[in-house]
């Protein structure tokens, strides 16, 4: 495994979220996961990053073992339409349907409908500001333990 | 980032008239934003004289001659313009040698392969690493029989033909040269480039399929053959373009580059090649990003550095083994998803930059590449771009119409003095080789593209259309699909192919490939046998792995 976890310190009220990023596939375009693995470490979050060409499974077993409560995956293949649902199918299929799943990369519209229809609470595509992506896990992921 | 360019301005002459516009223009106010590169670089708010080199004469010269700041050749455009070169490849390799044909019958002048994923890190179509990838982001190739379907009807003696691909180069490089063979075209008419540019694969595009030092050693043999074999064939592409893409700054994408090259020729040299042999195959690859006069100077500062450490260093004396020539691709990471026709103008300004950079040939992106793969539509109004650059505006009338321009001279003169900073901490830590296993160029692009990232969501720096001037409906953008049926046709025709040789040839190429591994002869013939036999991209790599064993990545972010 190439994983690697990262400690910062974290807001002492709230408790920190465990978030891994992936990078599922073969495509070697590692900017993006980087930049927001850096970025969610920044705002507060513990972030394992996988690195890269990792299979559906090894990304599942990662976000298992580290007790995750989301995870980002990041595909710049096309490839996005058989790897996401298969990750989505395998998590549930380990009773980790409660993770928050996020795509990021090159997704056509029409994809990005039926990724949501899958289970993926959001897509970003390229140009998305760090701020509404660290927002939007902060949010999706407190949302249930705070209501 | 980076100390003020130059601030000569200061020590000028003093001329009164000078001194006066300085006091008149620091009284008036200035736009309140940062006015730096793309890359960090302070830019002054004017250039005069006194920002030209000293030795105007050594440093900027003429067009082809020795240090080549205004271009490689004597006669630039005027002789012949560039090649227009449109990077292409999906599906099925019928499916890409039909747009090669369009590509052809539309005035381009080259052809340029973009292979999928699983072929770029070794897989065959039928391995289970492969699913969903394949022909998707470019042609799937597993043996001989694609490569052949892939270019019929296309006289390879005649057309100049680029292939990107890099830790399994030597591997297609084979396949090309037999399939060539077959259509009675010998290696030595063959011409082209094929990238095999190793390193910045661990620095930057992340496709390998060996650790560093035996992926090393395969390119050097391949190189090496090609000197022998293929005196038409560029056996390398040394590319920064992946690493600017990852991040880098413009210097960066410079100095790791050309490091990145001489350490080739370095390894050439040490297996007791004549730099004189090779160097003038070396070709190079570079981004054309959007910060127009700082992508200029970066071309016109790589064609010195090369010029100068080749004759200098390497004591080349072939002037041809002086020239830095290259090929550029516009800023893939420029395009934005929001807007997508904007992505038109982003190409034509950083295409005029390849152009006004001397490049050699071009390849221009579609406006709908943020999106997905480019459509015909949008691949035709990228060429188009660059017909209308070449037959419009007048740019390809006179040679570096830029040589001589204050700030120009004087941005070249201030890359070229970051890159040999790089070199400085390069050779610190023991060579390239070492400072990629050492991951030194990985962090510095890792907080390159950090910090681009922070000022671009801070809004310091502007995006239009995404983090200024945005508009709330997203645009309907007609796009290419790819047929998901692909991957089960690729993988009937790989087992048709396995179904229909004769394995025990196979098997033994393999063995023998694996017996030559062990020791140090070169691979290439070796290569070539597998490939008359059929033997799979995948059987290759993985015989190659026994031998080599496999790449883990601890990376850095």
């Amino acid at each position: 495994m190439t994983s690697q976890t990262l400690d910062t310190s974290a807001p002492a009220s709230a408790r920190r979220l465990r978030v891994v990023v992936a990078k599922p596939g073969l495509d070697g375009h590692d900017r993006g996961a980087k930049i927001i693995a850096r970025a969610l470490r920044d705002a507060g979050m513990e972030v394992i990053y996988t690195g890269l060409h990792q299979t559906p499974e090894q990304i599942t077993e990662t976000v298992i073992q580290e007790d995750a409560d989301a995870v980002g995956l990041s595909i710049l293949s096309g490839a996005h339409m058989t790897l996401v649902p298969r990750i989505v199918e395998l998590l549930a299929a380990q009773g980790a349907d409660d993770v928050i799943v996020t795509v990021g990369g090159t997704i056509p519209p029409d994809d990005i409908a039926e990724l949501k229809q899958l289970g993926v609470a959001a897509v970003f595509t390229p140009g998305a500001p760090l701020e509404e992506i660290i927002s939007f896990i902060e949010g999706a992921a407190r949302k249930p333990e705070s209501l | 980032m980076s100390d003020q360019m130059t601030d000569h301005t200061e020590s000028a002459s003093g001329s009164e008239a000078l001194e006066a516009w300085r006091a008149t223009f620091a009284a008036n106010p200035q736009r309140d934003v940062p006015f730096t590169t793309l890359s960090g670089v302070p830019v002054a708010p004017l250039y005069t004289e006194a920002d030209l080199p000293s030795n105007t004469d050594d440093a900027i010269g003429l067009p082809g001659e020795y240090p080549f700041t205004r271009g490689v050749y004597p006669s630039m455009y005027r002789g012949r313009l560039w090649t227009m070169r449109q990077f292409a490849g999906f599906g099925s390799a019928e499916d890409t040698n039909e747009r090669f044909r369009y590509l052809l019958d539309h005035g381009q002048t080259g052809l340029s392969t973009a292979f999928d994923m699983p072929s770029l890190m070794g897989h065959d179509s039928d391995s289970p690493l492969s699913l969903g990838e394949v022909g998707r982001e470019g042609v799937a190739v597993d043996t001989v029989e694609d490569m052949t379907t892939l270019f019929q009807g296309i006289d390879l003696g005649e057309v100049s033909v680029s292939m990107t691909i890099n830790a399994p180069a030597a591997i297609m490089l084979a396949y090309y040269v037999v399939a060539a063979e077959r259509e009675g075209v010998p290696p030595e008419q063959l011409a082209g480039t094929i990238q095999a540019d190793i390193l910045k694969e661990y620095i930057a595009q992340k496709e390998w399929c060996f650790p560093i030092d035996p992926a090393m050693r395969i390119m050097g043999d391949m190189i090496e053959w090609c000197s022998q074999e293929m005196p038409r064939w560029h056996p390398v592409s040394i590319s920064g373009y992946h690493i600017r893409e990852a991040g880098s700054t413009a210097a960066q994408e410079l100095a790791f580059t050309l490091k990145d090259g001489l350490t080739y020729v370095e390894q050439a040299v040490e297996r007791g090649l004549d730099v004189d042999d090779f160097a003038p195959r070396l070709s190079f690859f570079f981004n054309a990003q959007i910060d127009f006069f700082e992508e200029i100077a970066k071309y016109r500062a790589a064609r010195r550095i090369w010029a100068r450490e080749l004759k200098e260093t390497f004591g080349a004396k072939n002037p041809k083994s002086w020239l830095m020539r290259f090929h550029t691709q516009t800023a893939g990471v420029s395009l934005t998803a929001q807007q997508p026709l904007n992505n038109i103008a982003r190409t034509a300004i950083e295409a005029l930059a390849g152009v006004l950079g001397g490049t050699q040939s071009l390849h221009t992106n579609s406006y709908d590449e943020a999106l997905a793969l480019p459509t015909e539509d949008a691949v035709r109004v990228a060429l188009r771009t660059q017909q209308i650059i070449a037959d419009e505006t007048g740019v390809a009338s006179t040679i570096d119409p830029l040589g001589g321009s204050y700030f120009v001279e004087a941005m070249t003169d201030k890359i070229e003095a970051d890159a040999y900073e790089y070199f400085k901490k390069i050779d610190e830590l023991g060579g390239m080789v070492a400072a990629v296993k050492a991951n030194y160029p990985q962090r510095e692009i890792a907080d390159a593209s950090y910090e681009l990232q922070q000022e671009i969501d801070s809004g310091r720096r502007v995006v239009v259309g995404v983090n200024a001037y945005t508009e709330g409906a997203v645009d309907e953008t007609p796009l290419l699909r790819i047929d998901p049926s692909i991957e089960r046709t690729q993988i009937a025709r790989l087992q048709s192919v396995r179904a229909g040789r004769d394995s025990a040839a196979v098997e033994a190429s393999l063995a023998a490939l694996k017996t030559a591994a062990s020791g140090s002869a070169n691979l290439m013939p070796l290569l070539l046998d597998c490939t008359r036999v059929h033997t799979s991209e995948g059987e290759i790599i993985d015989a190659l792995q026994e031998v080599f064993g496999k790449y883990t990545e601890s990376p850095v972010f």
